[in-house]
């Protein structure tokens, strides 16, 4: 018998996947199997296809080719291939944030009557923070100019983006122009991205590493973009609590799983889901059982208190057990491979979105302006699956943890209140400066096939939250601490440092908890890393510094995707240390690492960690934070 | 029987796997992050041609009569037990003189980096399985280790296959 553990360290993704070997169903792990050994010039970043003279490749050694035809350096090539991963990763967030102006800019022009404003606060609380005379203007009037100023910024302007100018600090809005690197588009940024890595255009790894910060900066905007619209339609997350992991499933309910992204159709799926209870009754089932899987899942968490399926490298089992009567998928993270499982085990797989088919799976076109009629007809389609299924066998593994989730930063601020009604801020920062809180970690991003499922996050996690870092989360990492009920406050008193479990406790208390904060704090999807920023840029202006002075972490422990490296590659401009788990395709180019892991530190105060065993990379981190405590006069304690 | 690296041309893709394996088996670190990042230059003892459109990988066939011993004026040149051919590790120095260089058909013994002895595949780079690393590098089935008779059955089977895949009147 294979070492399961290898694959992944949650019970119930192990029991499937047990499952999936008897049954001879193929997974993500039998298909990296088959990929090895995988290419050594990938690895290095070292191969580029860039043009049909090539592909051509870079010997890392001497004796092969030092040049590509061209006469591209392994550090131009890198460079470029790196530059162009931000670029796709920009697309993405950004394209996730245009289907959301869009709908909101249609509800007020009367055309997508089921997105209306359902959190005018914070519509108002953004339009102010644009300078936007908010009160002079009726809900609707407001969310066109909202969602006016959000198009215009996908356009190429003459000012500095008003989503950047508007949410970072003075003094990191001052390094970034000095750099100049503040982008005037976030459309303009990929396409010019695009330019300058044909064949031909820039071969100078600094410079194309430039433009790769600049439009990193424009995935903040997408990011922070989506975030923002997402609370104005769909309402601020607040705290909630939920259960997560496989046993959430119900064998007597149709259950649909949300998988993607974009909460544009999956929150109308919740609304409408409610009213179509009687529906699935009459077809035999005890009700509609909504489960999430990736950040779509997240963000019916966040909101709606939808139950986390699974997450990223795990998203095929869930359809082994027998249950799952549909995956309802949008876009970004959703594997083709899907469509082979679901043809399996009967489960209705719904692609939504034009832009993303899949082969072998049923397609409902989403629209703005049908967009309720469409997510009736998606649970149609699952009543219509779980009628098929009735009586079959199911087999749900009963592993499930409960979860706390919600933490946005009004929510944060909110909490917080309840210390310090006028000055929300001061507890977090008394306890920073008291050596309670020693730092702040946001952990973030995918899992990977190449690690054990969820491993490297919760090792870091109990090394850290032991030492009284404070740990975020977001996307699948926030999955992963959901999934092993790292999410509890029962996990605080279990790994939390003293000082950690002390704050918390009395967070807890004052907001009549009960018992503590959770261990970590489930920030959002992965555009919700915005909302770590906004903590970040908070508590910087209140200190009067950069957030670059910050003992705030990033780390993605387990990434996998090009939107990965761009948040990577902003948070690194915003000034923060970003730790990877895995070694990302640039080792190829000595020049491009040295300015991604030393150089960018001079000059930005950010600069990536790389660290593949989970606790050396917590002692790195430690490390990070003790510096910047020393440089603040703070006082530090050894790992 | 013993096993011996064959290749099966029309597999080659020419992506270099080959070789970067061979050369990382033969660095210090053992890996290619390790060899990169510590600035090692090991060299690759199997090399990839392109002839017109084909793609083809080369490396010594360690000859039952092997020329290169023969010629080898300072003795440094030896079989070894398993039947490898190296001029590594036996009772005498390689001197440079490149005497093997000149003789091998296929010219798969070159020079080390600082060229001052003959360089070529030792075998010296498998692993448990007794598998060298070039072809654990490839995934294309290209190199094949394994027993001339098994391998020779192999092409049999794959010829005849394409030969009566028309139906037996075609023969």
């Amino acid at each position: 018998m294979e070492n399961l553990a290898t694959k992944a360290t949650d019970p119930a993704v192990r029991e499937l996947l047990e499952k999936a070997r008897r049954q001879g169903v193929e997974t993500v792990w039998d298909r990296h199997e088959a990929q090895l050994p995988q290419c050594g010039f990938g690895e290095l970043g070292v191969c580029c296809r860039n043009c049909v003279q090539g592909p051509c490749r870079i010997s890392p050694f001497e004796d092969g080719p030092q040049r590509g035809i061209c006469g591209a350096t392994a550090d131009t090539i890198v460079a470029r291939n790196l530059v162009r991963a931000i670029a796709a990763g920009t697309a993405a967030h950004s394209g996730h944030a245009r289907h959301l102006a869009h709908a909101l800019h249609r509800w007020a022009e009367g055309r997508a009557p089921d997105y209306p404003v359902r959190d005018e606060q914070k519509l108002r609380a953004v339009a102010a923070r644009l300078g936007l005379q908010a009160q002079e203007f009726s809900v609707k009037e407001l969310a066109s100019r909202v969602a006016g100023e959000a198009l215009a910024q996908f356009s190429e302007g003459k000012e500095v983006l008003a989503w950047l100018k508007s949410t970072l600090s003075p003094g990191r809005l001052e390094a970034l122009s000095r750099l100049g690197v503040l982008p005037r588009g976030i459309d303009t940024a990929v396409s010019e991205v695009m330019h300058r890595t044909n064949l031909g255009v820039d071969a100078d790894p600094v410079n194309l590493l430039l433009g790769g910060i600049s439009c990193a900066l424009a995935d903040y905007v997408g990011c922070h973009l989506a975030t923002d619209l997402a609370d104005i339609l769909f309402g601020t997350p607040a705290p909630v609590v939920a259960e997560a992991n496989l046993g959430v499933l119900k064998a007597d309910h149709v259950n649909i799983a949300l998988h993607g992204h974009n909460p544009l159709l999956s929150d109308l799926v919740v609304r409408v889901a409610r009213e179509m209870q009687e529906e699935a009754r009459a077809a035999g089932a005890a009700g509609i059982n909504l489960v999430g899987i990736c950040c779509t899942g997240n963000e019916v968490l966040m909101r709606h208190g939808v139950s986390p399926l699974t997450h990223s490298v795990s998203q095929e089992l869930p359809m082994l057990t027998g249950a799952l009567d549909a995956v309802v998928g949008d876009y970004q993270c959703v594997y083709p491979s899907l469509a082979g499982v679901a043809e399996c085990t009967g489960t209705k797989l719904i692609t939504t979105m034009g832009m993303t088919k899949i082969p072998g799976a049923a397609h409902v076109e989403f629209t703005e302006e049908e967009a309720a009629e469409k997510a009736r007809e998606i649970v149609r389609l699952a009543i219509e699956a779980f009628t098929a299924r009735r009586g079959r066998p199911v087999h749900i593994p009963p592993h499930k943890s409960r979860v706390v989730a919600g933490f946005s930063g009004e929510a944060m601020v909110a909490v917080l209140l309840r210390l310090d009604a006028v000055d929300p801020l001061k507890p977090l920062l008394d306890n920073i400066a008291a050596g309670n809180i020693q730092g702040i970690c946001l952990f973030a991003g995918c899992n990977n096939v190449k690690v054990s499922q969820d491993e490297n996050f919760l090792v870091m996690a109990r090394e850290l939250a032991a030492r009284d870092v404070l740990c975020l989360a977001t996307g699948c990492g926030a999955g992963a601490y959901a999934r092993h009920g790292y999410l509890t406050p029962e996990a605080t008193l279990e790994y939390a440092g003293p000082g950690l479990k002390a704050v918390f406790t009395a967070i807890g208390e004052a907001n009549g908890l009960g018992g503590p904060l959770p261990l970590v704090l489930h920030l959002g999807s992965c555009v919700d890393n915005s909302r770590a920023v906004d903590l970040a840029v908070a508590v910087a202006n209140k200190l009067g510094v950069d957030t670059a002075q910050l003992p705030v972490v990033a780390s993605a422990p387990e990434f996998k995707t090009e939107k990965a490296v761009a948040i990577g590659t902003w948070a690194m401009a915003l000034g923060f240390p970003v730790h990877l788990g895995l070694v990302p395709p640039v080792l190829g180019s000595a020049a491009v690492t040295e300015v991604l892991t030393a150089k960018a530190r001079e000059i930005l105060g950010g600069y990536f960690m790389v660290e593949t065993d989970p606790v050396k990379a917590a002692e790195k981190i430690y490390a990070a934070i003790g510096e910047r405590r020393r440089a603040l006069g703070l006082a530090t304690r050894p790992w | 029987m013993r096993r011996e690296i064959l290749i099966d041309f029309a597999r080659c893709t020419g992506c270099f796997s080959c070789r970067l394996a061979c050369a990382v088996a033969h660095s210090q670190a053992k890996s290619l992050f390790g060899a990169v990042l510590a600035g090692e230059k090991p060299r690759a003892r199997i090399f990839v041609h392109q002839l017109g459109r084909q793609k083809a990988p080369i490396s010594c066939r360690h000859c039952t009569d092997a020329f290169c011993i023969d010629a080898c004026i300072a003795g440094a040149m030896y079989r070894k037990e398993d039947g490898t051919v190296t001029n590594e590790g036996g009772e005498q120095q390689c001197v440079g003189c490149w005497m093997c260089v000149m003789v091998c058909p296929y010219g798969a013994i070159t020079s080390d980096a600082a060229g001052t002895v003959a360089l070529k595949c030792d075998r010296n780079c498998r692993d448990e399985s007794g598998t060298p690393a070039c072809v654990r590098a490839c995934s294309t089935g290209a190199l094949v280790y394994a027993e001339v008779e098994e391998y020779a059955a192999y092409r049999r089977h794959s010829t005849l296959g394409k030969i009566l895949a028309g139906g037996a009147g075609s023969f």
